[in-house]
């Protein structure tokens, strides 16, 4: 599959571990298989969920996304699997 | 006759609070069955009817991705010994994630009470929840409580059994998943009906949920049902037809819908004045610095390191007066029943196999005591999730978990608070992988035996040999980390996908509650098995009858005298050492008490006596060996107890003998070698 990196409002699918701090999207496809996507999708990652970048960790693994009024960690190759088109910079409302 | 409740809820919603103001002092912790997640039990009693509340694990949805989440399906969807209601205890400062889990349970059918917890953290976001409507738009009643400060319990406690008073149980509950997922759910549903039996005890409708959500332990009892063929091809093509029009999966498309029905519901019956957001950062300021590039780290190594040093500082003058209080007592009783002309046999058995092995249980108990309230602190507080985060890339390089470090470090002073400490993981592969390499961690007792030998044979490198044998303990840990990884564990699933749930401040009383429970649930679970293990250890050193105690003559003795051609190969092949090694496993610094007293010199005449016996090799061979060999029987115990198998505690004891074994002679050899021996 191909990913774009072309920025923001470009509205092409990429991977949720490629936005910047602060970027927000919004979720269009869960790329992992099993007990791992079903963990995901529970957790409220679902396609049309508003999402944003929160912070990475000191050595940018693993990321924080905010979602659904809370903050939750994923490991860079867990976000992998985690498809979104930006929505803007601004992100989403807390 | 009693009546069973179940108590669900997210973690970090308050859930262990409200069960304490339910049932009070009135508890019981054991286990579930087969599993060693802990399982509370309660009760209270209102207005007549006895209620017994089982607490399950704290969980984000009943979807099994974790041990604790398997716990609280299988209970809740049970065949037999179903509760009869369900208690979800929802975060009223964000319901959302919590109505998740609520509208999974009320889908298998249990009547339910929804406890809206954290009310005046809601109140201080700007939240304002519409209870009437929430309570409608759900189909149950809804109890607002704010459980820290005890509001509302018993009103709480009313609802509950005025619901379980009902002679019908509500309308059964049915989530509308909207007209592309329904027909297949109707479709599903009532072809289950015709079953003969229900599949795997279920409601029909749940059922058909769980099937198309992909849930294993149904799709295993489809299998199993004889009428998978039929079951799959309706799937197959009605659910074919679905994806292709949604452009995703079946278990997306229905998670989607679930979590959609849910943001409706909050929608719908709460309110946000935005006005307060400004107040609202605290967390996310904190964490700015906590998490932070350059701090993140640093702070997270100081805050353990702190744990660490406070444990250990607190700790062992506790210990020592436990210990003095154990030694003079022994002497006491020795004493007393020698002068009231009890047999020397007997009185050494009061002494040294009864109250010294009773002792060697309780000088446990300050480190698990202090170690659990620190890890309660840091759990209750939020900090905990941020070390697992800060430090998650380093440990997942070793093949573990950010969370895996605190049990780690805690090696060094003691392996068996570290190794109850990896209760903190939630992912069986995790907890396993770090309870097998945490003996490699070299525990503070294992100190005096390196310190004297070093000390001995290592002259001025004295410091630098003691400082090898931990960097060994290090590098043999991570090594076993990685290999257990990629062979036992090979393709269990390792998850990070954690919550970082905003700060607040711990309760005290719930931080020493949790202490106190956990150290006494060490000396009652593995108290028995050192208890006997110290008294084997004294039979076996003392008969055959009239032998001098740990002599060549005793059991030990012959023991020690066949396993010393074993030893050879690693340069230290006398029987001696052999007991010595034997003795080790009641705690590891006994190694010199026995080598004095073996050597005839007493402690102080060793440094004198050793040169007799080893080589600087083979010191330094027999040093390999007393870092990496079985741990001490109270590890092994804890060990019993943390995994619940003897065939994991069996494992993980010919493991670390045979990396002992396997180093000490490698060591020897290639020092031999080189020409060093």
């Amino acid at each position: 599959m191909a990913i774009s990196y072309s920025g923001c409002g470009s509205g092409k699918e990429r991977a949720l571990s490629s936005l910047e701090i602060g970027e927000g999207g919004v979720v269009s496809k869960i790329a992992a298989e099993g007990g791992l996507k079903r963990r995901i999708l529970e957790m409220g990652l679902v396609p049309g969920t508003q999402i944003r970048m929160e912070r990475k960790a000191p050595l940018n693994d693993p990321i924080s996304v905010w979602f659904r009024g809370y903050e939750l960690s994923l490991r860079v190759d867990e976000a992998d699997a985690v498809l979104i088109r930006p929505s803007g910079c601004a992100g989403c409302s807390r | 006759m009693s009546k069973t409740i179940a108590l669900a809820g997210n973690p970090n919603t308050g859930k262990t609070s409200l069960f304490n103001e339910l049932t009070g002092s009135n508890q019981h912790v054991g286990n579930w069955p087969g599993v060693t997640v802990e399982r509370k039990e309660g009760r209270f009693r209102f207005s007549g009817t006895e209620v017994v509340v089982v607490d399950l694990p704290g969980t984000y949805s009943l979807g099994a991705a974790s041990l604790d989440e398997q716990i609280a399906a299988d209970y809740l969807l049970a065949r037999e010994d179903r509760p009869d209601l369900a208690v979800v205890v929802a975060d009223a400062s964000n319901i959302e994630r919590s109505l998740y889990l609520a509208v999974q349970v009320l889908e298998t059918g249990i009547p339910l009470v929804l406890a809206l917890n954290m009310m005046d953290m809601a109140a201080d976001k700007g939240i304002t929840i519409d209870l009437e409507k929430l309570s409608s738009l759900m189909g149950v009643p809804v109890v607002p409580t704010v459980a820290r400060r005890g509001e509302g319990i018993e009103k709480l406690k009313e609802t509950i059994v005025a619901s379980l008073g009902q002679e019908k149980p509500p309308l059964s509950f049915s989530l509308p998943y909207g007209e592309r997922l329904a027909p297949l759910l109707d479709a599903l549903e009532s072809r289950l009906e015709e079953l003969p039996e229900p599949l795997a005890g279920m409601r029909s409708r749940t059922a058909a949920v769980r099937i198309v959500e992909g849930d294993s332990a149904i799709l295993a009892a489809v299998e199993r049902s004889g009428v998978a063929d039929e079951l799959n091809s309706l799937v197959a093509e009605m659910g074919g037809k679905i994806e292709e029009d949604l452009g995703y999966d079946l278990q997306t498309a229905l998670i989607e819908r679930r979590w959609g029905f849910v943001s409706g519901i909050t929608a719908e019956s709460s309110r946000r004045d935005l006005s307060l957001k400004a107040r609202l950062s605290i967390s996310d300021r904190i964490d700015r610095v906590v998490t932070s590039r350059w701090l993140g780290l640093p702070i997270f190594m100081l805050v353990t390191w702190a744990i660490f040093w406070l444990t250990y500082a607190i700790g062992d003058p506790l210990v020592e007066l436990l210990e003095g209080t154990f030694e003079g007592f022994g002497e006491w009783g020795g004493e007393f029943l020698a002068g009231a002309g009890i047999s020397e046999m007997v009185s050494s058995f009061v002494q040294e196999g009864l109250i010294g092995g009773v002792g060697s249980v309780i000088v446990f108990f300050p480190h698990i005591f202090l170690l659990f309230a620190f890890i309660a602190l840091l759990e209750d507080s939020g900090y905990m999730a941020r070390g697992a985060f800060v430090m998650d890339r380093v440990m997942h390089l070793m093949g573990l978990h950010g969370k895996s470090f605190i049990p780690m470090l805690m090696g060094f002073g003691c392996n068996v608070p570290s190794i109850m400490a990896t209760r903190i993981l939630e992912q069986r592969r995790d907890r396993m992988i770090t309870l097998l390499v945490l003996p490699f961690m070299s525990c503070s007792a294992r100190l005096p035996v390196f310190v004297l030998f070093s000390g001995v044979f290592f002259g001025e490198y004295a410091g630098t040999a003691v400082f090898s044998l931990y960097v060994i303990g290090i590098v043999v840990a991570v090594l076993s980390g990685k290999v257990l990884g990629s062979t036992l564990f090979k393709g269990e699933s390792s998850q990070l996908v954690m919550e970082l749930p905003p700060y607040h401040v711990p309760s005290p009383l719930m931080v020493l509650r949790h202490a106190w429970e956990r150290g006494f649930l060490f000396l009652r679970k593995a108290g028995t098995f050192i208890l006997l293990s110290v008294a084997a250890v004294w039979v076996l050193a003392s008969f055959p009858a009239g032998v001098e105690y740990a002599s060549t003559e005793s059991f030990v003795g012959r023991i020690g005298q066949m396993l010393a051609p074993l030893l050879a190969p690693a340069g230290f092949g006398f029987w001696q050492a052999a007991v010595a090694l034997l003795f080790g496993f009641l705690a590891k610094e006994v190694v010199v008490g026995t080598l004095g007293a073996l050597l005839g010199a007493g402690e102080a005449g060793l440094a004198a006596g050793l040169p007799a016996l080893f080589s600087p090799l083979s010191a330094y061979a027999f040093l390999i060996m007393t870092l990496l060999y079985v741990p001490c029987v109270a590890v092994v115990a804890a060990f019993r107890k943390e995994t619940g198998s003897w065939g994991w505690t069996l494992f993980m004891v010919a493991y670390t003998t045979l990396m002992g074994y396997g180093g000490a002679v490698l060591v020897f050899q290639v020092g031999r070698l080189l020409g060093l021996g």
